[in-house]
Parts: C-alpha cells; sequence; structure tokens
C-alpha cells in the first residue's frame, strides 16, 4: 500500500473548508515535513481541529462538511477520486482531545483493537505487536502485568497513552493530535511531551495546542492560524522569538486568544 | 423555630405522606387481585394442571399445549422480530441519521407502537393467513405479533444506540475502520444491554397479547402439541379466555390458575433477561 519512499509528508494547497455555508478554513498553503513535530496553534475556533481532520478526510464524515483544494500525502493527492479513505485512515492515525479507549476491551484488545476492526491482525504476532506498540507509548512498563484489565480502568493519562498505542499498533506514517493533553495533568502531559521526541524519530506528527510553551517545548515548527487562515509558518524558535506577521506577536505574546 | 421553617416542615412532611398514598394503593390493589387470584387458582394447582390437555371436564382440563403454544411462539416472535428490529434500528441511527426519510419514518415507528393490537392481527389475518398460506399456524401467529412487538424493538435499539458515545465512533473511524465495522465491533457491543432491555418488554408484550391471536385464528380446544411451525396451536391467554368465557364456574378456578401459570412464565422469561443483562453489563464493565 505504501509506497517504497513512503515518510509521511504532508503539504497542503489551497485549502478551503466549510461545515454547510460556513467557510471555517481559507485558502491554507502548508507543508508538514516528514519526521518532524509541527504545532498548530491558534485561538479557539479558529479551525485547527477542522485542518487537522481533512488531513485524514475525516472533516467529510460531519453532514453537510465540505473541502476543496489539494492535500499531498507523499506527493499524491488524498482527494483524488481513487484514494479510498478507510485506507487512508490506517496511514494517518488519530489522537483525539479526550481519551477514548473502547470500554469493552481490555488493554491488550484495545491496543490490537485497530488492526481486529480491519481484520489485519495476525494472531501469532499479537502479542509482539501488543508490547510494541505499548512500548512505543511508554506505557508498557505500567500495564505489562494487567494486559486482561479493561483499558478504562487506567488513569487518564495512561487512557491516553493507551489511546497512542492503539494509533501506533496499526504502523501509521502519521500521527495527528488534537490536543492530546488538555484532559491531563501536568505529569501526564511531561510523560507525553517525552514520548513525542522519540516518537519523531520514525513518524511525522501534527499536534495541536493551546498551550504556548507546549509548542514551544516539543515542536520543530509552528504554524499559527486566525479565523481560517494559516498566518504564519516558521521553525518554532524562529516564530516564537521573531515572528514575522504582527498578529502572531500579539498572539504568542498574549495579547488575545 | 422559625415559623417559615415550620411551615416548610409540615408541608414537607405532607407532600411525603401524599406520595406515599399514592405508591400504596395500587400496590394494595395488586395484592387483593392476586391474592383473589391465588386463592381461586389453588385447588386447580398441581402437576396435572400442568401437563394435562384440554377437557370438557374442568376438573381434568390442563394447560400444556397453551403453554407450549405460548412458549414457541414466544421464542418464533423474537427470532423474527431481533434480527429485523435491530437492522431497522441500525439502518436509522447509524447510516440515514440525517435523511428527511428516517425522520418520517422515526415519527411512524413512534405511532406504531401505538396502535391497537387487533389491527396488527387483522393485518397478519390477510397477509400471513390468506395471501402466504401460512393457515392459521404457529409461524403466522408468531410473524403477527413479531410486526406488534417491532416498533418496541426498534426504538429501544435506537435509544441503546444513541447512547453509546460518538468519540468511540470517531476512534474506529481514525483507526481505519469501515462504517460497518464501526457498527459490528464497537457500537453493537456497547448497545447490547439496551437492546436486551427491548427485546425483554418485546416479550413481555407478545406473551400476554390475545386479541391478535384470536384474529388469526388460534385454536382453543387442542388436544395435541403443535410438531412444527405450521401446525395450529393455541397460547396461554387464549386458553384462559376460553376458560373465563364458560358459564360453569368450575372453569373459573382453571381460568385463575391459568393466569397465574402465564404470569409466572413472564416473571421467568423477565427474570432470565434481566439477569443475562445485567451479567452483560458487568462484563462490560469488566466485572470490577
Ligand atoms: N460540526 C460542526 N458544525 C458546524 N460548525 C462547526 C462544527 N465544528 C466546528 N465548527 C465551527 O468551525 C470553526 C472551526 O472549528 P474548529 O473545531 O476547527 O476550531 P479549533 O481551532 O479546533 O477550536 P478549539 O481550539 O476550540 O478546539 C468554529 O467556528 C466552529 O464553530
Ligand atoms: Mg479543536
Amino acid at each position: 500500500m505504501n509506497a517504497p519512499e513512503a515518510t509521511g509528508r504532508f503539504e497542503a494547497d489551497e485549502v478551503d473548508a466549510w461545515f454547510g455555508t460556513k467557510q471555517v478554513l481559507r485558502k491554507v498553503n502548508l507543508l508538514i515535513p516528514e519526521r518532524r513535530i509541527t504545532a498548530v496553534i491558534g485561538p479557539s475556533g479558529c479551525g485547527k481541529s477542522t485542518f487537522i481532520r481533512c488531513l485524514n478526510r475525516m472533516h467529510e464524515l460531519v453532514p453537510g462538511a465540505r473541502i476543496t483544494g489539494r492535500i499531498r500525502l507523499d506527493g499524491e493527492n488524498i482527494y483524488a477520486p481513487e484514494v479510498d479513505p478507510v485506507l487512508l485512515r490506517r496511514r494517518v492515525g488519530m489522537v483525539f482531545q479526550k481519551p477514548n479507549p473502547f470500554p469493552t476491551m481490555s488493554i491488550r484488545d484495545n491496543v490490537l483493537s485497530g488492526l481486529r476492526l480491519t481484520g489485519a491482525l495476525d494472531r501469532s504476532r499479537a502479542e509482539a505487536i501488543a508490547e510494541q506498540a505499548l512500548r512505543g507509548a511508554a506505557l508498557w512498563d505500567e500495564v505489562k502485568d494487567r494486559l486482561g484489565e479493561p483499558g478504562i480502568g487506567l488513569s487518564g493519562g495512561q487512557q491516553q497513552r493507551l489511546c497512542i498505542a492503539r494509533t501506533l499498533a496499526v504502523s501509521p506514517e502519521v500521527v495527528l493530535m488534537d490536543e492530546p493533553c488538555s484532559a491531563l495533568d501536568p505529569i501526564a502531559t511531561a510523560r507525553i511531551e517525552d514520548l513525542l521526541s522519540e516518537l519523531k524519530a520514525r513518524y511525522t506528527i501534527v499536534i495541536v495546542t493551546h498551550n504556548m510553551q507546549q509548542a514551544a517545548r516539543v515542536s520543530d515548527r509552528t504554524a499559527f492560524f486566525l479565523t481560517g487562515e494559516l498566518i504564519e509558518v516558521a521553525e518554532t524558535d524562529t516564530l516564537f522569538t521573531s515572528p514575522t506577521d504582527r498578529r502572531t506577536e500579539d498572539y504568542i505574546t498574549g495579547k488575545f486568544g | 423555630m422559625h415559623p417559615e421553617t415550620r411551615t416548610r416542615r409540615r408541608n414537607e412532611r405532607l407532600f411525603r405522606l401524599l406520595c406515599l398514598g399514592c405508591l400504596l394503593l395500587p400496590l394494595l390493589m395488586l395484592a387483593w387481585l392476586l391474592g383473589d387470584l391465588v386463592i381461586k387458582a389453588l385447588p386447580r394447582l398441581h402437576m396435572d394442571f400442568l401437563s394435562g390437555f384440554p377437557s370438557r371436564r374442568a376438573a381434568e382440563a390442563g394447560i400444556l399445549p397453551g403453554m407450549v403454544g405460548s412458549l414457541y411462539l414466544i421464542l418464533l416472535t423474537i427470532s423474527l422480530a431481533m434480527p429485523v428490529g435491530v437492522g431497522a434500528a441500525i439502518y436509522l441511527e447509524e447510516f440515514g441519521r440525517r435523511s428527511r426519510a428516517a425522520q418520517l419514518i422515526e415519527v411512524n415507528i413512534a405511532n406504531l407502537a401505538g396502535v391497537p393490537s387487533i389491527i396488527y392481527g387483522l393485518l397478519g389475518l390477510e397477509i400471513f393467513v390468506r395471501v402466504l398460506g401460512l393457515g392459521r399456524s404457529l409461524l403466522a401467529g408468531a410473524a403477527t405479533l413479531a410486526l406488534l412487538v417491532l416498533p418496541v424493538i426498534i426504538m429501544a435499539t435506537r435509544e441503546a444506540l444513541r447512547t453509546v458515545p460518538d468519540s468511540l465512533r470517531e476512534a474506529a473511524v481514525g483507526l481505519g475502520a469501515t462504517p460497518w465495522q464501526v457498527v459490528r465491533q464497537v457500537v453493537l457491543p456497547q448497545a447490547v444491554p439496551g437492546i436486551m432491555t427491548g427485546c425483554i418488554l418485546a416479550v413481555s408484550r407478545a406473551i400476554g397479547e390475545t386479541a391478535p391471536l384470536v384474529v388469526i385464528g388460534a385454536l382453543t380446544f387442542i388436544t395435541f402439541l403443535p410438531d412444527g411451525v405450521l401446525a395450529p396451536f393455541t397460547a396461554l391467554p387464549i386458553q384462559i379466555f376460553n376458560w373465563i368465557s364458560r358459564p360453569q364456574a368450575a372453569f373459573a378456578h382453571n381460568a385463575a390458575a391459568g393466569i397465574v401459570v402465564l404470569m409466572g412464565t413472564l416473571l421467568l422469561l423477565n427474570a432470565t433477561a434481566i439477569y443475562l443483562r445485567e451479567r452483560m453489563e458487568r462484563m462490560q464493565k469488566g466485572a470490577h
């Protein structure tokens, strides 16, 4: 399925998005380089979630929602008619704001759920895949003795790492994260931030965050959105120390938002 | 004590007593009814009654065909109504959510649940007994009852599907699941207890139904057990109705005993279903 040179590089080209008649993204042009962490920041309602949901074609699942423009993943337009969104979503995983493990499943089954749901699970390798994904999400040591227990029995931070493990188990190229730490305490947040820097060796990561410090700490590049427009994108250090746009400066210095 | 506090306390006490009265009144009436029934039924409640066939002599008449008929009827009804009802609910809730047609259908299903059961009997008589040529058989009866309980099952299943949070559907879609995989492996397992509740309600409704069975022609005097789904049959409520309408006082005891058996069966079925549902709910919560 993946081309040999598949690495998870996204290029958004003149992307407009609507909910019904309401336009929420305007002419977004953004390059998301492979194997780096790109942070998406901006005030509430500016279209951050909408933008990353366009990247795995979940935006179009909302009744009345649509998108125009092109988004290329490894050079291939993901909105081309021959692209199957279901297969695309296995290459572009997503972690949501609120941890949402499957309540009917054990920890192990939650990790394997993506493979099992799609009928792609090789039973003889199940244990190994579960362990690898849990290690990848820095959760293995905490749960290795109770893999059979329900996933919702874990703490919020552990649940979120379980959701990350579940996403990794499908072996995506890209991991999208929509405010993955906003429901977590500072310690759990720090663990996930540590995890992110390990993950970027193998995955392209796009993280939406409201927390400017978090963007500054974890990301390599930062994109600033305002009312549906991409105002500025740059290396994180550059954007936070010498933004070129006045509105970016106002936002990161806390003048609004 | 502050005078306002005192009046408020007094009013609260009065209100509580009033509510208690509202609770006790129907309970007392129910107890009276049941007591009367059991006393009437006692002389006839023994094994011969349970294992006997109808007879012209009240003291020898038994209820076996009615019991067996009702049991077959319920099993057939549920196996017809559940797949169709759950399927319809899944379609409406998971795939047709926003369509105008789905909304129209929703209103009509709620209305259907309120249609008098004798109308279903007439429908069953025309469609199943006559047009489809099933005759006055168990299958025709079960199909009629299935129609009758379908709205109950559809509404309960939709309710159950609605309680499954969208975040779980999103999680599954985000992992690359197809719509059917989402429903089959994430939504349905979560909704099972609710669906079970709907089926319990459906069974409770179906097992006591008399009118539609009378219309489609269940027999009242039957000296054999049904040997297949196309066999003629009787059912508990039919048998009871028959005994009640006899002039001889002795048959009134039979009717009372029949009602006790019917209620016993109903309780047993409900208890089993509730037990199963609770167990599933516990399993879902991981049996903490
Ligand atoms: N399902 C929906 N239907 C209609 N409008 C929506 C829907 N979801 C979001 N919107 C609107 O689209 C705009 C962008 O929303 P989006 O969720 O992308 O913002 P966001 O930047 O992620 O905000 P936040 O930081 O609060 O999560 C908002 O104005 C919002 O009101
Ligand atoms: Mg958002």
